[in-house]
């Protein structure tokens, strides 16, 4: 084959190379364009409508009555209460749970325990909201007669721990094996390399898994229903039905009435903005970590 | 080898019939050989010869692991450092070990090299501040650090990293210490200074390492131990392995015609 010949067909290769990757790139390109279009809309329409319903009335007055002046002050602090409380039962339990599949998964006589922990978690990460919350209101609800903000908690706690559960236990299996062997070299005793080394090696991700499990819960809806429902006046009884934003929202947007429509947008604005905030905190924490 | 080469020093490690096995592997065949006090000791050979487990279960590392197990005797003094009984903590705090990548600590310089201390001696702060500069400046680091002990080890340099990783191990005063590789990944000067280092500390604590450097090991070892697919093919004093070895395997295999 001369010299020629044998360049022309590299030349016609790489011409055919290009061609496909045009292609490609154009493809992902318009799939970005895509999914990128319908968030900005969502994003734009929260801040339109949301902003406009929005006034320092809205943090300090309670949710109205039909056609009357209000805001969302019980709303939101029954929300932040019931995140707050789920948070500080569900992630102990989840960094715990995590510590376990991580760092004793592997001992033997322990391991099938772990891979039955690990399927079962799985399962339980991918299950739908509204299963947790039929499920507590079965436990709770009908046990004690009565919707309340222990029981949307608790619901919250369930969608909690599975997430940390997962994000402890990859991160934890991050930390180089060598910095575990480092620390029993010296004699350290197993907790101690735990508590020392690995879960401060792993900090910065432990922590940004509790805040996305957080960030995750904030606008759930279905688990509330069931358990805390809703109320319309400020109560700061955890064993009686609370306010929250979420089912505030869904109960305002379905109405009639204008002034309603407007606070659920008001309402979807504030979720929008807190969860933003913990994806934002989560990312920098994550950043900082070497 | 039948019988464990004589080396008239006195031994601060003694193995007898080791055998070493990763689930059904068989990755140390009845070695024997004695590592003599206050020398440095190296061990060479091809890799997966066995020259890093037989490292780790002078420390007991292995343990670690379910499926590896070690049979056999290896003697610290009189102790039997495999002997069920022995509280592994205890043989660790007397046979230190240094590994392949640098491997600090999360915390700060300081604390670093505290963190081993703590587990064994209650000392008072000022009492700790003179173990961690003593540590420091018997691994050559103190200089570079003494302004900035509350950084965090991470923000050092490899070298210096490694030197931290070897001062740790130093603090809690053990009679052994080990190196598994501590220069493969160090550029030539960290490797130098890492070196200058084994020279000093071994007129107080008796050296192990493991070396893939032919030079290194001709370098800085008083003994060489040539190991080949489990077995200790030769061992002798450095001087001898290098400029006329008894085997022909090992002269292959220090020479550069080996595989």
């Amino acid at each position: 084959m001369s010299i020629a010949l044998r360049d022309d067909i590299a030349a016609r290769r790489f011409a055919a190379r290009q061609r496909v990757n045009r292609i490609a790139l154009t493809l992902a390109l318009l799939a970005m364009v895509f999914g990128v279009f319908w968030l900005v809309w969502i994003l734009w329409e929260t801040l339109r409508l949301g902003l406009g319903g929005l006034a320092l009335s809205t943090l300090t007055q309670m949710t109205p009555p039909p056609n009357e002046a209000g805001g969302l002050a019980n709303a939101i602090f029954g929300s932040v209460v019931m995140v707050a409380l789920a948070t500080f039962v569900g992630a102990p339990i989840g960094v715990m749970a995590g510590v376990f599949l991580a760092e004793y998964g592997n001992i033997r006589g322990l391991a099938w325990l772990a891979s039955l922990t690990r399927f079962v978690n799985d399962i339980l990460l991918s299950a739908p909201s509204i299963v947790i919350g039929l499920f507590v209101y079965t436990l709770a609800v009908r046990t004690f007669h009565t919707f309340s903000a222990i029981a949307g908690a608790l619901a919250l706690a369930l969608l909690v721990i599975p997430v940390v559960i997962r994000t402890t236990e990859d991160m934890l299996r991050l930390v180089p094996a060598a910095q575990r062997e480092a620390a029993y070299a010296l004699g350290a005793p197993k907790w101690k390399v735990i508590l020392q080394i690995t879960l401060r090696a792993a900090r910065a991700g432990v922590i940004t898994g509790i805040l996305l499990a957080v960030a995750r819960i904030t606008g759930e809806t279905a688990p509330l229903l069931f358990t805390a429902l809703n109320n319309q006046f400020w109560s700061t009884d955890l064993g009686a039905p609370m306010a929250n934003l979420p089912v505030t929202i869904f109960k305002f947007a379905m109405s009639p009435y204008e002034n309603w429509q407007q606070l659920a947008w008001a309402g979807v604005f504030l979720i929008t903005l807190a969860v933003l905030f913990l994806n934002i905190v989560a990312r920098w924490i994550a950043r900082e970590r070497r | 080898m039948d019988k464990p080469t004589q080396i008239s020093l006195p031994p601060k490690i003694t193995v007898r019939d080791l055998n070493f096995y990763y689930g059904n592997f068989h990755a140390l065949k009845n070695i024997s050989l004695n590592i003599a006090e206050k020398q440095v000791t190296a061990f060479i050979g091809p890799s997966g010869c066995g020259k890093s487990t037989l490292l780790r279960v002078f420390n007991r590392m292995y343990e670690l692991y379910p499926g590896q197990r070690a049979e056999g005797h290896v003697m610290l003094g009189d102790q039997d450092l495999l002997d069920r009984r022995q509280n592994v903590a205890l043989v660790r705090a007397r046979v230190g070990m240094v590994f392949q990548k640098p491997t600090p600590f999360p915390m700060t310089i300081y604390d670093n090299v505290a963190f081993g201390v703590k587990l064994y001696e209650k000392l008072n702060p000022a009492d700790m501040d003179d173990r961690v500069e003593w540590a420091l400046r018997k691994a050559a680091l103190w200089d570079e650090v003494k302004d900035k002990l509350r950084a965090s080890g991470t923000s050092l340099s490899g070298g210096q990293q490694q030197r931290l990783c070897i001062a740790r191990g130093v603090a809690i005063k053990p009679e052994v210490l080990l190196l598994d590789e501590p220069c493969s990944a160090l550029d030539p000067i960290s490797t130098g200074k890492i070196e200058e280092l084994i020279a000093e500390l071994k007129s107080e604590i008796t050296i192990a390492i493991v070396t893939h450097n032919m030079q290194q090991a001709a370098r800085c070892s008083d003994f060489v131990a040539y190991m080949y697919l489990g077995d200790l093919i030769e061992f002798g004093a450095t001087q001898q392995i290098f400029f006329k070895p008894a085997r022909q395997e090992t002269e292959d295999y220090i020479t550069g015609r080996f595989g």
